[in-house]
């Protein structure tokens, strides 16, 4: 597969502060990629910058090959982290105005269906819920038939089941081959859409790669949690252990043996869980900060 | 440059304003609010009769035009006290029973129905000898209109436009629309033809409104006037544009139109003239578009100048609106 969008040594800049500190990527086409780090770590500025709504102070930015111009413009599709939209308009007809800026843009219908926009098409966009607006602005993104789709934090603010939602039509996006960048601080949702991540901190790409291969890269063990009151006497415990809410947190390689040591130390394992490695504990090994601060 | 775009800017802009209830009331509201403040203060109301003036006997040979309904006449002692009521036209006509004398401004429409009324059935020989007046019977309502209709295209156009474009750039439209084809050129345009459509449409309705209540003076052409408006209306349209290129509070904005419209109101001539003022007022109200509009307004529905007699102010205006828009234009950035 080729590189759709390609972004070489990008710097910008705010003050002082080097908000994007020398970004590099490559976007495969057809691939949903994620961008995550924690707040502050230059996400936004990044995927504005491949958007083409910041200017870098340096570096290079190509669409297909060539400087983000017009076309890039006709076949991308953004969803910004906020956006207000002309008051006093229905739903129906902002999709009109958005569709008339394009050559090509999908039927009303379709976008209707396919965003679940049918029982408040004419409402004033003024009084959408949350939920509701961010399935408008994801119509917005989608009316040029994007061939490129930019989703800054989309599912940010919403309940579980909207979040479930949004997650659907993001997947539909992408069964019809079209490429997807979306940033997001939800390590479940990066593992869920994303073939490809790039973590973030402090301007500077981190680590990128596949979610299951960045896993296995840095871990090879699992982690066993057990409630502290289940184990007699938690000083006297062989192996290395750390606490977390009332919780021990055991790594290990080897479970079988791990579970044997705790039974030797007396412990009750009715409560013990065991759970592999996930995206949560590789942004927290990486930056060693929590991701939703 | 693409129309489609422009047109669906052009539509989106249009109806925001039309249901932005308050805003719109407001538009629609502060002219009438004005109408009906000038129709108490320097309208004689409803015209309910034709004055005129008569010195003299109403004499027997005249009874059928004393006899009018919707007249009222009016004694005065002599000629000379009440000549100058019909320069003014605050008399239609002044008629001298003994002399045969009567005066009739030219330029007073009620004027020229009482000389018909007054002439009606009578032949050659009536012995009526005609003495037409003139004289600019300016009543302050005339004069003060032109100024006040560019006063309030002036407020509409500055923060219809100017306070618009900054609050679109800050809650993030502008934004998203740059994330679209849509050129900056484009959606200016589009703000400017929205505006001013609407702009020329409240004028006119304000326009009929006072000449139904008030009925003030034009001389000149219409089509001439609707012209002028528009063009000072663009020159305003630009100015507000030129302030919303950059700024991105809302007070910021706020402040610089006060900061323009203030001295604009007060000394661009809309409320009193600016020929007995300081040297340095005057040329300071050079620089402003609306002291050109309300002179050329004023000029065409006052003395009924034509196009050709304004070219100053039309060139003057012209130049203000392609100086603004460029700069406008130049300036504008979206965040």
């Amino acid at each position: 597969m080729s590189a759709i969008l390609e972004i070489e040594s990008l710097v910008k800049s705010f003050g002082s502060l080097r908000a994007v500190d020398g970004v590099s990527l490559s976007l495969t086409a057809g691939n949903c990629f994620g961008l995550l780090g924690p707040n502050g770590a230059g996400k936004t500025t990044t995927i504005e910058l491949m958007e083409g709504i910041k200017r870098p102070d340096s570096g290079h930015i190509r669409y297909r090959g060539e400087p983000l111009g017009e076309r890039f413009r006709r076949e991308a599709g953004i969803m910004f982290q906020s956006t207000a939209l002309q008051e006093f308009i229905s739903v129906r007809e902002v999709l009109r105005m958005f569709g008339r800026f394009y050559p090509r843009a999908l039927p009303l219908d379709e976008l209707v269906r396919s965003c679940h926009l049918g029982d408040f098409l004419d409402r004033d966009t003024r009084k959408l819920s949350g939920g509701q607006r961010q399935r408008l602005l994801l119509a917005i993104a989608l009316i040029n038939d994007p061939e490129v789709l930019f989703l800054d934090e989309p599912t940010t603010g919403l309940d579980p089941q909207a979040r479930r939602n949004l997650w659907s039509l993001v997947e539909s996006v992408k069964a019809r081959g079209k490429t997807i960048v979306l940033t997001t601080h939800y390590m479940d949702e990066a593992y869920e859409l994303c073939d490809y991540i790039a973590i973030m901190d402090h301007g500077r790409v981190i680590a990128e790669g596949s979610p299951d291969a960045l896993l296995a890269a840095h871990f090879n063990d699992v982690v066993l949690h057990l409630p502290a009151d289940d184990v007699p006497d938690v000083a006297a415990l062989p192996m290395a252990h750390s606490w977390l809410d009332e919780q021990l947190h055991i790594s290990t390689c080897d479970v079988n043996a791990t579970i044997a040591e705790l039974l030797a130390a007396g412990a009750s394992l009715g409560r013990l869980r065991v759970r592999s490695r996930n995206l949560e504990d590789l942004f927290l090994e990486l930056t060693g900060r929590e991701m939703r601060a | 440059m693409n129309a489609r775009r422009l047109y669906a800017l052009f539509v989106a802009r249009n109806l925001e304003f039309f249901r932005d209830r308050s805003s719109f009331a407001w538009n629609l509201l502060f002219p009438v609010m004005m109408i009906v403040a000038f129709v108490f203060a320097f309208g004689d109301g409803p015209r309910e009769s034709y004055k005129v003036g008569v010195v003299g006997a109403h004499s027997e040979r005249l009874a059928a035009f004393f006899a009018s309904e919707h007249v009222r006449f009016i004694d005065y002692p002599t000629v000379a006290a009440a000549r100058a009521k019909v320069e003014r036209h605050q008399l239609d006509l002044l008629l001298d029973t003994a002399s045969g004398d009567y005066w009739v401004n030219e330029d007073a429409p009620g004027g020229y129905f009482m000389e018909r009324l007054l002439l009606a059935g009578e032949g050659d020989d009536s012995g009526l000898q005609r003495r037409p007046v003139s004289g600019d019977a300016v009543r302050y309502v005339d004069w003060v209109l032109p100024g006040v209709l560019g006063m309030n295209m002036m407020f509409s156009a500055l923060w219809g436009i100017g306070y618009v474009i900054v609050r679109y750039r800050k809650n993030g439209v502008l934004k998203r629309l740059r994330a679209t084809p849509v050129t900056s050129l484009e959606f200016l345009l589009a703000q400017l033809a929205s505006r001013l459509w609407l702009l020329v449409g409240i004028g006119a309705l304000i326009y009929a409104g006072c000449d139904l209540f008030i009925g003030f003076q034009m001389h000149g052409s219409h089509l001439d006037l609707l012209l002028v408006f528009a063009l000072g209306c663009m020159s305003l349209i630009s100015l507000g544009l030129m302030v919303a290129s950059r700024t991105a509070s809302e007070e910021l904005a706020n402040g610089t139109l006060n900061l323009m419209s203030m001295p604009m109101m007060f000394l661009s001539g809309v409320w009193f003239s600016l020929e007995g003022a300081a040297p340095w007022m005057r040329s300071l109200a050079e620089i402003f578009p609306l002291t050109h509009l309300t002179r050329a307004t004023r000029a065409i529905m006052l003395d009924g100048a034509g196009l050709a007699d304004i070219t100053t102010e039309i060139a003057v205006l012209a130049a203000m609106t392609a100086v603004f828009l460029s700069l406008g234009a130049r300036l504008f950035r979206w965040e």
